[in-house]
This record gives structure tokens, sequence and C-alpha cells, in this order.
């Protein structure tokens, strides 16, 4: 099975036999890859029974649950790395999910789309209703995702938190690396963005 | 023996003398035990490489008969929702395997089983087992088979912990172990429960001493006792508002007086009925001093404990599959979840998901689709991965 090509990115962030914990995991993919390939080890948290019976299927390790509700239950530092994928935009407290990211792992990923995309700002201007687009289908009520921001507003938030980019890797409307006028202005022109991020250990309390 | 409606037709219990004078089954305690003998029940086809295997633990008061009937096809196996052709457990695919547990006593030895040294009853000069104990005569009874390793392992409640115990005891053995409302140890308050029960059966004036079985009349009181108390613990406040509300048992009586002067302590509400009835039927295919085995043995489970253990989980093979039922006030969610945790803080592959379902702890008994759907996943992909 082809692996959707911004997992297939991810998934090179990730060093062979990490301890992965992949939030909002979907049907097992990316865990998938990273256990069978690349001997890695972890978990995934999926609130769907779609996703759920999934990962079951693959044979990977999977607990029913919400991410809103915190990872009170995993331990300081317990995994190597953290993963969010196309997940922190549909949480109801994306602060909650960094701030726990950033106490059970030293590194995390975060891949999200950018509600800065210059396509969905025209189309807000210039006729005024909330922008749709491929990788934002949705109307505005039925969305899952309640919690859209551009890359530089995701940016902010991830310095509040005691996060630093360690890398950004901007895509293009297909989930692939863009490049172009995407690498140079990811916040106009990707479509959305996987940032390799870690632990700033100087700041003790974000 | 199948049906067209996915269910299995009749079944017959078999009988094995897995360990002899000689050779005699040495229990964790180091004691010995012999003769053991096994009833057990098997459903579906042994595929010829031997890899099909859906190995059933039952819980405290199951049996080997988990499907299928022995004569009467109104009359069905424990489990027999679960089990059968395209059933989540299914005999299409897999060889199914359910014996009688060690201590049983409905099949199997247990305390009611002569004691080849004096020719009575053991009683309660039965050897103290433990869920080790269980396990090692599970493997016996693979091994009398000609089977090197089950597939799977699936029990609920008591049957989990089984489950459990044989893949930490075994870590290359088990490619699956699905346990359904289990515990890796018991509360307080689940304690409690069983101290209850053991008090209403030692206190029984008939239990003398645990040797009854020559006497007209065992226990009966205190075991039927025993076994309310427990049915109170496996359903759910809601279950039984839904099942029997505050209903009487005789609607067309006329209402009590509430202001009457004579005292009525007769059953007056159906649950009371329920519960009574239920007690009684109890009586006439438990053992009362296998009641008091098995409760201590659950009482005293904690494989976690172990330090050994976590030495072993570095080499484990085994996939966890871990359900619980959000109603289940006997073995709640937290007990499921202390064990993914204990598991997955070692590397272990271990799913878990907590199910809707107003039935409480019985749940694992019921058709409860989601749940049945869970089972069904895990078991198909280790079949396809065998």
């Amino acid at each position: 099975m082809t692996l959707r090509p911004d997992l297939r990115l991810v998934a090179d962030l990730i060093g062979a036999d990490s301890r992965v914990l992949d939030l909002g995991c979907g049907d097992g993919a990316l865990l998938d890859e990273l256990i069978t390939s690349r001997s890695c080890s972890g978990w995934g948290v999926e609130l769907s029974d779609d996703g759920f019976y999934g990962c079951l299927a693959r044979g990977v390790p999977v607990v029913q649950g919400d991410v809103d509700r915190g990872l009170e239950d995993v331990e300081d530092d317990e995994v190597d790395v953290v993963v969010l994928s196309e997940t922190i935009q549909a949480l109801r407290r994306p602060e909650l999910a960094l701030r726990e990211m950033r106490r059970v792992a030293q590194r995390g990923i975060v891949s999200l789309p950018n509600f800065g995309h210059w396509r969905l700002r025209l189309e807000l201007l210039t006729r005024g209703r909330m922008p749709t687009s491929p990788e934002l289908p949705n109307r505005w009520y039925s969305t899952p995702n309640i919690h859209l921001c551009t890359l530089s507003d995701f940016e902010d938030l991830v310095g509040q938190n005691g996060l630093t980019i360690v890398e950004r890797i901007p895509l293009d409307g297909s989930q692939r690396r863009a490049s172009g006028l995407a690498g140079a202005r990811p916040n106009l022109f990707a479509a959305g963005a996987i940032y390799s991020l870690e632990r700033n250990s100087n700041v003790l309390n974000p | 023996m199948t049906t067209a409606d996915g269910l299995l037709g009749l079944v017959e219990t078999q009988r094995v003398v897995l360990f002899q004078e000689g050779s005699p089954l040495v229990l964790a305690s180091g004691r010995e035990l012999a003769p053991v003998e096994v009833a057990f029940e098997t459903y579906g086809t042994l595929s010829p490489e031997r890899d099909n295997v859906v190995f059933l633990c039952h819980a405290l008061t199951g049996d080997a008969h988990a499907a299928g009937h022995h004569g009467d096809p109104s009359e069905r196996g424990w489990w027999d929702n679960i089990i059968g052709p395209g059933r989540p457990v299914d005999t299409d695919r897999y060889f199914v395997i359910c014996p009688n547990l060690l201590g049983g006593c409905q099949g199997t030895t247990g305390p009611a089983s002569t004691d080849p040294r004096t020719g009575n009853p053991y009683g309660l000069r039965f050897p103290a087992i433990t869920v080790k104990d269980l396990v090692s005569v599970h493997r016996a009874l693979l091994s009398h088979l000609g089977i090197e390793r089950p597939m799977a392992v699936l029990g609920g409640s008591l049957g989990g912990m089984q489950a459990l115990q044989w893949a930490l005891d075994y870590p290359t053995e088990v490619p699956g172990a699905a346990m359904v409302c289990a515990t890796s140890r018991l509360t307080a308050q689940n304690i409690a429960f069983s101290a209850v029960a053991r008090e209403a059966i030692m206190r029984d004036p008939d239990f003398n001493g645990g040797d009854f079985y020559d006497q007209e009349k065992g226990p009966a009181l205190g075991l039927a006792l025993a076994r309310m108390t427990a049915h109170i613990t496996y359903l759910s406040e809601e279950a039984m508002r839904q099942k029997f509300g505050r209903r009487r048992q005789d609607p067309s009586a006329p209402t009590p007086d509430p202001d009457a002067p004579e005292s009525d302590f007769e059953v007056d509400f159906e649950v009371e009925s329920y519960l009574r009835h239920q007690g009684t039927a109890f009586l006439d295919r438990f053992d009362a001093n296998t009641y008091l085995y098995f409760s201590r043995m659950m009482d005293r489970f904690d494989p976690f404990a172990d330090n050994q253990v976590f030495e072993r989980l570095k080499t484990l093979v085994t996939r966890f599959l871990l359900v619980s039922f959000d109603t289940d006030w006997r073995f709640d969610s937290s007990h499921s979840r202390v064990i993914q945790r204990q598991l997955a803080r070692a590397g272990v592959p271990v799913s878990f998901r907590e199910i809707e379902s107003p039935w409480g702890h019985d749940s694992f008994l019921l058709e409860v689709p989601e749940y049945h759907r869970t089972v069904d996943t895990f078991l198909d992909s280790l079949w396809r991965e065998r």
C-alpha cells in the first residue's frame, strides 16, 4: 500500500527505532509504515470507530480516545516523538495538545493546512464568504476543522509553548513538498506545512 | 454440526486425563496434583498447519460448554452468540477450544473430585490454585491435541486474566490475547464482594468445613446468596432499571398498603424473583468449594507485581486487545487502562477500547455489535498474518 505523500514526509522525519505516539492516527497508515519498515514502536490515539477498526485490522496498536482530554496517563518523556498529522485544526484545545506533546516527548511533528494561502484570502476578500479549497472542502457549519489558522499563527503558538521549529516543510495542494514561491513565502503560497518541533529546554514552564 | 443461521448445532463435551500419578501437575506453589482430568469442547476444524486455534478461557462461573447445544437446541452454551460460522469467533476459519478450568468441578478436576490418597472428595484439602496453574493445564491440553501454540487466547473477566497470564508467562507463545472487561488486580471493593460471597458459603450450617459431598444437602443457602450478591455486581444500575424497574412480581396482586400492620418479606418485586432464580439455578451446576477457590484465586491475582514479568516483556510477541464497557462497575474501564499502561510502557503492542453498553459487566456475554465487531476485526487480523 502506498503511503500518502505527506505521511511519507512525516515518516522521513522520524528516526528508525523511535517510540512514537500518533495523536489522531486515523487508520494507522503512518504507524504501520513506521512499525513494519522502520522498526519503530508505539501506538495511536483515534476517536473515530472507522479509524479504530482500520488500525486493528492492520495490527497497529490503537487506543480509542479523545486527544482533547489530554494524555494524563502517559508519563513525561515516555515516547521519543509525538505526531499530530492533520489533527490539530480539528481539536477543541490545540494548545493543550501542544503542551502534552512537549511533556511526553522531546520531539513533535505537526502537519496542518494553511488558512493563510492566497486563494483562501482572495476568496474571503472577493466573495465575503468562508472559503473552501480541495484541502478544506467542508462548509463552515459542517467542517471538523474548528481551529483553522495560518502558518504564522501556528508558529506563534509553537513559540509560546516552549517549542522550537527545527524544520518546516511547505506542502503543495497535492500534499507534496512545495517548491518555488511556496518555499520562500509559505504563509501566502503553501497549502499546508509539516513542522518538526523540539522541546525548547531553556523554557521550563511555558 | 453447523446450521444455516450462524449457530452451532449439537456439540459434545470431551474428557481427557492430562496428568497422572507419576507425571503430576506441578502447581505454582510447588505442590503436585494428580490425576487431573479436563472437560473441554472444540468447534470448527484444526488447519493442517495447526495455526488457527482460538483458545477460550471461561470466567468465574463458566464451563466447557461455550457454544452449540447438547440435544435441546434452545439450551445453548454460555458464549453462543459470539461463536459459530460467520460469527466473530468464526468456526469456518478457527479451531475453537474451550475447557472447564482446573478446580472447576464441571468435568475438570476440582475440590469435588476424589483425592486418591484418601478415596474421599478433596473438599478444602484441594491445593490452592493460581491463574498460572490454569494456564499450565490449558497448555497441557493444547499439547495433548498436538498443537504447539494458539493463534489467539480470548476471555472475559477471569478469562481475560488467564489470557494475560499466559502471554506474560510464555512470551513467545501467544500471537494474540484478547481480554474483555478483565483486570490485572482486583480493587478493595472487588475483594470485599468476594469476601461476602465466601462468608455466605462458609457460614452456611451445611458447609461442614467443605466436606458436604456425602451430606443430603450442601451449603445451598450460602452458595445461592453468593451468586445473588455477585449478580448485582454484574449488572449496571441502568440495566436493572431497564430490566425490572420497580415492577412487581405479581402485577395482579393488590398494591400493598404501606401502613398495613402485618409484615411481608416474601418476593414482591421482580428483581427479587430474578435474583432468587439466579441463586437457585446456580446450585444445580456449581460447586460451593470451587466458588471459594476461584474467588480467592482472583483476589490474589497480580501478575505485574512480579518483577521478572518486565524482563519477559522484552521478548513478548503478543498483540493485546483490551475491551471494557462504560457501565461495568465490577471491572470498570480503569482496570483495562492500567493494563494498557503497563504493557504500552514496556513497548508491547496493545489496543484498547471502551464500548458503550447499558448492561454492565454482563455485556461481555451479550451481543453488543461494536464489541463483536472489535473481536472479529482483531481475530481476523491475526488469522491473515498467521
